[in-house]
């Protein structure tokens, strides 16, 4: 593993998630569906993980691959309540646009 | 420690307590219990007043940790105490609100008594997954729907950032713990990563804390969400994440650069500006509380500035600004729970049908605005006099006139309540709204007048 990680470079490692990250940062910013918004945050979560794995192996330290399970978990709980939001907003509006919750303003 | 493991099992309690019918006693049990824990809490102050232990390096019981604890179980108890009539219609699902508000009482002392990231990022999402379950509780409601959403959606954002910015600082260091990630930063020879990870941190906890320009989706979540959870959210999590950014940059970094002040002197001003300015012409007066913590957001971000000494000052601060908060909501709560908006109209001639929640809500407006005898003015004073010892005299001044301007929509609620006519009539409260509105004005005072109180619980 250890020889993979030299070849390639950290640095590359670092640019990949970077940029796996910023799609994320983009398709929240701009998607205007909730389950593609939710998807996007998913992969900035999963570019972070991506990172930490490759770190972990950087460091030669455990410490890094058991943060990840942490940050699974808890993009899971989150995922399951962002659904469940979801759903009672298309119960009541009928669509998952978010460009329909315009309701307060001021 | 034991105070974090008994918070988590009386919300397990909570939750059971369902099964065996327990509904109609879960409030005073859950209220009893928390006493308790507070009073474990100060104890530990008796048994050893400079304690400093730490747990399997992932819990540190300071006295910091401990003091805001303290804080944050005391507004628990507030508002859980409300929650009882609050949820009257929902009589079934009683255990669950009660249930999330304990666990995110154990997300906020674990924001506060962390000593490794891992700990830290789990108490945040603790919390936060909790109050996104609380914005969008009222589930038949499109506002309440509009909230959680929107809320959602900014703070997941926010928790990706904080996860990356964590992510960066292990890459740079090696390490998640706090007191090993301290001693690195001191010395030279980290790579870029680690002052990025550093800034991405910082811009998570600045969405979490409502701060301009990450504020947005604050005035909207405050506005949609019921105004039990508004409350949650304007005092206890805006207290939770100001105390968790401050222990972040005390413990990771020595000192700061002056390019990292001027950027939180910049954040300062913009969010108390930005804040007060736009709270002058709102009329619902939960989006107005909305833009004012907004602006108190702004004030104690002061509190960065003096890094190492401004503890007790902010502590100080917090509490007087939570306090207030309390009884503020104590009355709104009470007010707008009939009503499905919260226009200032509402308000009218509250000063004649009931005299003492209008007085209530007075005192704890005037203590926002920082007026005399109220801790509001004393914690800004000795916001003032910390940020004038660092050397930022014109922050001080945009903070003064800031202050200013804040007693204008102040009042405009004071006025309605005492010199417009009233259009329903004097209907009977419930005693808990008196209860928690009286007490926590007293406290309010209490504090105001002896402050040392609380500044020397952290010295």
């Amino acid at each position: 593993m250890n020889n993979i990680l030299n070849e390639i470079g950290i640095e590359n490692y670092i640019f990949l998630s970077v940029l796996l990250f910023c799609i994320g940062v983009f398709g929240v910013l701009y998607r205007r569906n909730a389950i593609i918004v939710f998807m996007s945050i998913e992969i900035m979560l999963n570019a972070v993980n991506l990172l930490f794995v490759a770190f972990s192996t950087y460091h030669q330290d455990a410490e890094g691959q058991v943060f990840v399970f942490f940050s699974m978990a808890v993009a899971a709980a989150e995922v399951a309540v962002g659904l469940a939001i979801l759903v009672s907003v298309y119960r009541n509006l009928g669509s998952i646009d978010i460009d329909n919750l315009k309701n307060l303003k001021g | 420690m034991q105070v974090l493991i008994t918070i988590v099992s009386l919300g397990v309690f909570c939750l059971l307590a369902e099964i065996f019918n327990l509904r109609k006693l879960l409030v005073p049990v859950t209220v009893i219990g928390l006493l308790a824990i507070l009073g474990i809490s100060l104890n530990l102050w008796a048994i050893d007043p400079s304690m400093d232990e730490k747990y399997a390096s992932m819990i540190a019981v300071d006295s910091f940790s401990n003091a805001f604890s303290s804080l944050f179980i005391i507004l628990t108890i507030f508002l859980v105490a409300l929650s009882g009539d609050f949820y009257k219609e929902n009589q079934t699902k009683i255990s669950d609100f009660i249930a999330i508000k304990v666990f995110l009482l154990s997300g906020a002392v674990a924001m506060v008594s962390f000593a490794n990231l891992s700990m830290f990022f789990l108490g945040i999402e603790v919390l936060s997954i909790a109050l996104y379950v609380l914005a969008a509780s009222r589930r038949l409601d499109v506002k309440s729907n509009e909230a959680g959403m929107k809320y959602f959606l900014m703070g997941s954002f926010a928790s990706g950032i904080i996860l990356f910015g964590i992510c960066l600082i292990y890459g740079a260091t090696g390490y998640f713990d706090l007191a090993a990630i301290k001693d690195l930063s001191s010395g030279a020879g980290l790579p870029i990563w680690f002052p990025i990870g550093i800034t991405l941190m910082i811009i998570g906890m600045l969405f979490k804390i409502a701060a301009a320009p990450f504020h947005f989706w604050a005035p909207d979540v405050y506005e949609g969400s019921p105004a039990m959870t508004t409350a949650t959210m304007s005092t206890l999590a805006k207290v939770v994440a100001m105390a968790a950014l401050y222990k972040i940059l005390s413990s990771m970094t020595s000192s700061l650069t002056p390019t990292f002040e001027m950027v939180i002197v910049v954040v300062s001003i913009l969010s108390m500006t930005i804040g007060n300015i736009m709270a002058l012409r709102q009329d619902n007066v939960k989006r107005m509380l909305a833009f004012s913590g907004i602006s108190h957001a702004g004030f104690m971000l002061m509190a960065i500035l003096s890094l190492s000494t401004a503890a007790s000052t902010l502590l100080y601060y917090t509490a007087a600004y939570a306090l207030a908060g309390i009884a503020s909501f104590a009355v709104i709560i009470y007010i707008t729970r009939n009503k499905d908006n919260e226009a200032t109209a509402n308000f009218n001639g509250l000063g004649k049908t009931n005299p003492l929640l209008a007085a209530v809500l007075t005192a704890s407006l005037l203590s926002m605005a920082g007026i005399p005898i109220f801790s509001g003015f004393f914690a800004k004073f000795m916001l003032f006099t910390d940020t004038i010892k660092s050397g930022y005299l014109f922050l001080v001044i945009i903070g003064v006139i800031n202050s200013i301007i804040s007693v204008g929509y102040y009042f405009k609620l004071i006025l309605a309540m005492y010199t417009k006519e009233a259009a329903e009539e004097k209907q009977a409260v419930p005693f808990v709204y008196y209860f928690v509105a009286v007490v926590s004005i007293l406290l309010n005072i209490l504090i105001g007048i002896h402050p040392s109180l609380v500044t020397n619980l952290l010295n």
